[in-house]
């Protein structure tokens, strides 16, 4: 139970007698905050992504004799280059998109990402993802607690969450995230149409502003319905967006247009969240083609409609995009044709202001080579991911990452700024 | 106040989905322990509810042709809710929707696998409408209050659960590990109890647990199935190591075993874990946070004696639970709301409280996907994520918005039942309150509800007032915070 969510409640309910001249003023301060106007999209991929056969090693024979069926054939990937220790690496086929912003300098590929001794439980490796801490499972997430940094009284939509349930990496002791899974449902109805439904919609507001003193559970509901009624009107307008390039049809490229909009239309949100799963490929995943390629065609199609179209808007500088897993995948395939949960992947880091290209070095996959771990079953990590957070929140964000992660993770980022 | 007593009421919310106008006067007078053995014992009412789809006075189903909730996901959607609306056995829903989440298995898995018939036959089939074992959701409707060790070991066997954690490729010379870590993770002793390499010999005790596709029919005839076969040959029969008892005399490792006795390690291991004294002590805190309270942490002492009831009666759920409901966490009043409804309980509560007539249960399909509870589709094996995390803007306008879409639907009705305690609009509010039960509200909303009856003009109780501002009323009730806990 996250109960620190809670308290987030008395800080609103102080702005709650603006009434409905609410969003307005809060449309000001979202204003005030947001220059300069830099967000972060952050991108989960659920499940734990296969990360060998997004970055492929094409020229290892371990990653084909110990992958006999969902190998990608080395003439299919799309060929990036080599890293520091010289091992060729490849996008999957399906991600030309990717490639794109990689051939432009804007795609950082940061390899071998984790932390030591590897959760394998979807569950505990997401909380630990999470909370920037894998000695711990709960507490506030590292978002929550760069949203708790920003000045008070706070924006509703300093941040936006495109999924259904808050994410643990959103979840703080003073900062509610609104979530608004589906933008077109996102709306107030009535059983009455006219003054009637006008009046209830007020009633409402005003049934939420309560502070529900000694109820502090009521109280996060309370606090949750108000920031939805006072949030309407302005996610109304950056789902009216109409986009420069057509996105793929399906709830990540929903997602993703919906986010453009938001930041084409100025909302000032800050960070938004943006998940997309599938990627807990036990069985029958296929190489080029199948369901991880259909995974990568939707991932690397959806991401290359988004930069392009902020891009488009003259806001690629504006904007960076962060994609992770909570951990990759065995090196070997199983019974199923597919992959079971692993330890290290990769992290990918686009935007107009990201210094792209190979960052750290891959996994040599010949059993004993010490990049691997588990009885060489798994990629060992190199990169701390809590570096990579440190740098996105420094270098990026403008905020001090010490505290935000409870230690000092900047030795070791990758320089991808 | 409300129109059973409110331990009474208190009862329904938690072990069953709240009372209709009828169970209001089935319940009246009955005591707590009454309404209890009513609730727990409820093999002698008949299991009658799908023999009532279609009457006009019962909630309505809607379909493209044919009502098929065999075969058709959507419609054993429907199904299944108007179970829980309808049912003279509401523990039994109660608990097979428990079991649901605690055995999370997704629709679409199954769909892209086996097809969009038979995924739906393997979760939701009634047995002996076709060929084939009856679906994941009638056996936990089976087992609701059954042995837990029989469940898990029928679970193991489910045709959904084993193409769910792709089972169905679990060999000899290349375990699959899916199954037999959440068999340990999320089904039993939970992280912490078990090691990795446990995960690797769990894996290998359920080599071999398959399925078998039926050949009497061809693949598109919804008579064709798939069932449980152990394949003894893609058994691994060496000996397995667990660094917890397996067997009464202590002893870790599971013998080797010819091919053909091989079956047993799974009899063994599922067992050990069902007896494994984790084991009680998470169900015993699912049930606290399921009966008793999300807002409270697990009492120490109920966790313990919940795991003594569990132990003490080999795994047989219905003691714990009667354990469960009559124990002094459930009847302190302090606990009274602490629980945030599910998205499907919202759903059943409110349609039983506000009406149902002519009312389609398909209206409720898009809205619960938004509020983020789809029957049939858990996020993941983890199940739903519970408690405040319901809670986020979007759900809850999918929540408020279906109680615009019921209360609409419900004008008149609602409208009759308030007619003789609608002189002022106080008198309305109480009788609303006491109708729709939501936790206590304070002054301020209280305030705001009155202002909102009188807001088109001064109250005159007419029809046309009372035709507006009744349902707007319920659809400011049902979608109150205060309405969300139960």
């Amino acid at each position: 139970m996250r109960v620190s969510r809670r308290i987030f409640i008395r800080d609103g309910v102080a702005t709650v007698t603006l009434g409905l001249a609410a969003p307005s003023f809060l449309s000001a301060i979202a204003h005030a905050q947001s220059i300069p106007s830099r967000s972060l999209v952050v991108v989960y991929l659920g499940g734990g992504n296969d990360s060998l056969n997004t970055l492929i090693p094409y020229q290892d024979p371990s990653y084909y004799s110990r992958r006999p069926t969902i190998a990608v054939p080395a003439g299919e990937v799309l060929q990036v280059g080599a890293d520091a220790a010289g091992r060729a690496l490849g996008l999957h086929p399906r991600l030309g998109g990717l490639r794109n912003i990689f051939n432009e300098g804007r795609l950082a590929l940061v390899q071998r990402t984790g932390y030591p001794n590897s959760s394998r439980s979807h569950f505990e490796a997401t909380d630990i993802w999470s909370t920037a801490n894998p000695q711990a499972t709960t507490g506030s997430g590292w978002l929550g607690r760069y949203l708790d940094t920003l000045p008070r009284p706070i924006d509703a939509l300093s941040a936006w969450n495109t999924a259904g349930e808050t994410p643990h990496s959103l979840l703080s002791g003073l900062t509610g995230v609104p979530a608004i899974p589906n933008a077109s449902t996102y709306t107030y109805a009535s059983p009455n149409r006219g003054s009637a439904a006008a009046e209830e919609r007020v009633a409402a507001q005003m049934m939420s502003a309560n502070a529900a003193p000694g109820r502090p559970h009521l109280a996060f509901v309370n606090s949750t319905n108000r920031a939805a009624i006072e949030t309407l009107d302005r996610v109304a307008q950056a789902t009216a967006y109409t986009p420069t390039v057509a996105y793929p049809n399906g709830g990540f490229g929903l997602a993703l247009r919906t986010v453009a909009g938001a930041i084409v239309r100025g909302i000032g949100s800050k960070v938004f969240w943006v998940q997309t799963s599938g990627f807990d490929t036990h069985a029958q995943q296929g190489a080029s083609a199948g369901a991880y390629g259909n995974l990568m065609g939707a991932l690397g199609d959806g991401l290359w409609a988004f930069y392009s179209d902020v891009r488009n808007q003259g806001l690629a500088n504006d904007t960076t995009v962060i994609v992770f897993s909570e951990f990759g995948r065995r090196i070997s395939e199983n019974g199923s044709r597919g992959t079971d949960h692993g330890a290290a992947g990769v992290m990918m880091v686009l935007g107009g202001m990201v210094r792209g290209g190979l960052h750290g070095t891959s996994a040599s996959l010949a059993p004993g080579h010490p990049t691997l771990e588990n009885n060489s079953g798994d990629v060992r990590y190199e990169t701390d991911f809590r570096a990579v957070y440190a740098t996105l929140l420094d270098r990026w964000l403008g905020a001090n990452s010490v505290p935000i992660l409870n230690g000092d993770f900047r030795a070791g980022a990758p320089a991808i700024f | 106040m409300s129109q059973l007593d409110p331990s009474i009421d208190h009862l329904l919310r938690r072990a069953a989905f709240g009372a209709s106008p009828a169970d209001v006067e089935t319940f009246r007078n009955m005591s707590a322990g009454s309404v209890i053995s009513y609730l727990v014992d409820y093999e002698g009412r008949p299991d009658d509810a799908d023999a009532r789809i279609g009457r006009p006075d019962h909630a309505q189903v809607a379909t493209k042709d044919l009502f098929s909730p065999d075969t058709d996901i959507d419609d054993a959607r429907q199904r299944w809710l108007f179970r829980m609306i309808h049912t003279r056995r509401p523990l039994q829903e109660k608990m097979a929707l428990f079991w649901h989440n605690h055995f999370a298995t997704a629709y679409s898995k199954l769909a892209g696998d086996s097809g969009a018939v038979q995924a739906t036959k393997m979760l939701a089939q009634k047995p002996g409408v076709l060929r084939g074992p009856q679906g994941q959701i009638e056996l936990f409707r089976q087992y609701a209050l059954g042995n837990y060790r029989n469940l898990l070991l029928q679970v193991a066997r489910d045709p959904a659960m084993i193409v769910w954690l792709d089972g169905k490729t679990n060999t000899r010379t290349k375990p699959q590990e899916n199954f037999g870590r959440e068999v340990m993770e999320l089904f039993t002793v939970g992280v912490g109890n078990y090691t990795e390499s446990d995960v690797y010999a769990a894996a290998r005790v359920f080599t071999g647990w398959n399925l078998r596709r039926s050949t009497e029919y061809r693949s598109d005839d919804p008579n064709a199935y798939q069932e449980f076969v152990f394949n003894a040959e893609e058994h691994d029969t060496q000996e397995k190591t667990f660094s917890f008892p397996i067997y009464s005399n202590g002893s870790r490792t599971i013998p080797a075993r010819s091919e053909s006795e091989g079956m047993q390690d799974g009899v063994d291991l599922i067992t050990a874990l069902a007896l494994h004294p984790e084991t009680g002590r998470r169900l015993a805190r699912k049930f606290w946070n399921f009966f008793i309270s999300e807002i409270h942490t697990p009492d120490p002492g109920f966790v313990e004696n919940i795991a003594t009831v569990y132990r003490q009666n080999s795994t047989e759920i219905a003691p714990v639970i009667q354990a469960v409901l009559t124990s002094p966490w459930f009847t302190n009043t302090a606990m009274r709301y602490a629980r945030y409804s599910w998205p499907v309980e919202f759903v059943v509560r409110s349609v039983k409280e506000v009406g149902w007539q002519g009312f389609s249960l398909d209206r409720a399909r898009a809205p619960l996907a938004n509020m983020g509870m789809l029957l049939y589709e858990p996020p993941n094996v983890g199940g739903w994520v519970l408690g405040a995390n319901w809670f986020s803007t979007g759900t809850l306008l999918a929540r408020t918005n279906f109680a615009a879409t019921l209360t609409a639907s419900q004008r008149a009705g609602l409208t009759d039942a308030v007619l003789d305690q609608s002189r002022t609009p106080q008198a309305l509010l109480t009788a609303m309150l006491e109708k729709l039960t939501p936790a206590p509200f304070d002054q301020g909303p209280q305030q705001a509800m009155l202002s909102y009856l009188v807001a088109g003009g001064s109250w005159t109780g007419s029809e046309a007032q009372l035709n507006t501002r009744v349902p707007g009323l319920a659809r400011l009730l049902v979608g109150s915070s205060e309405y969300q806990l139960v």
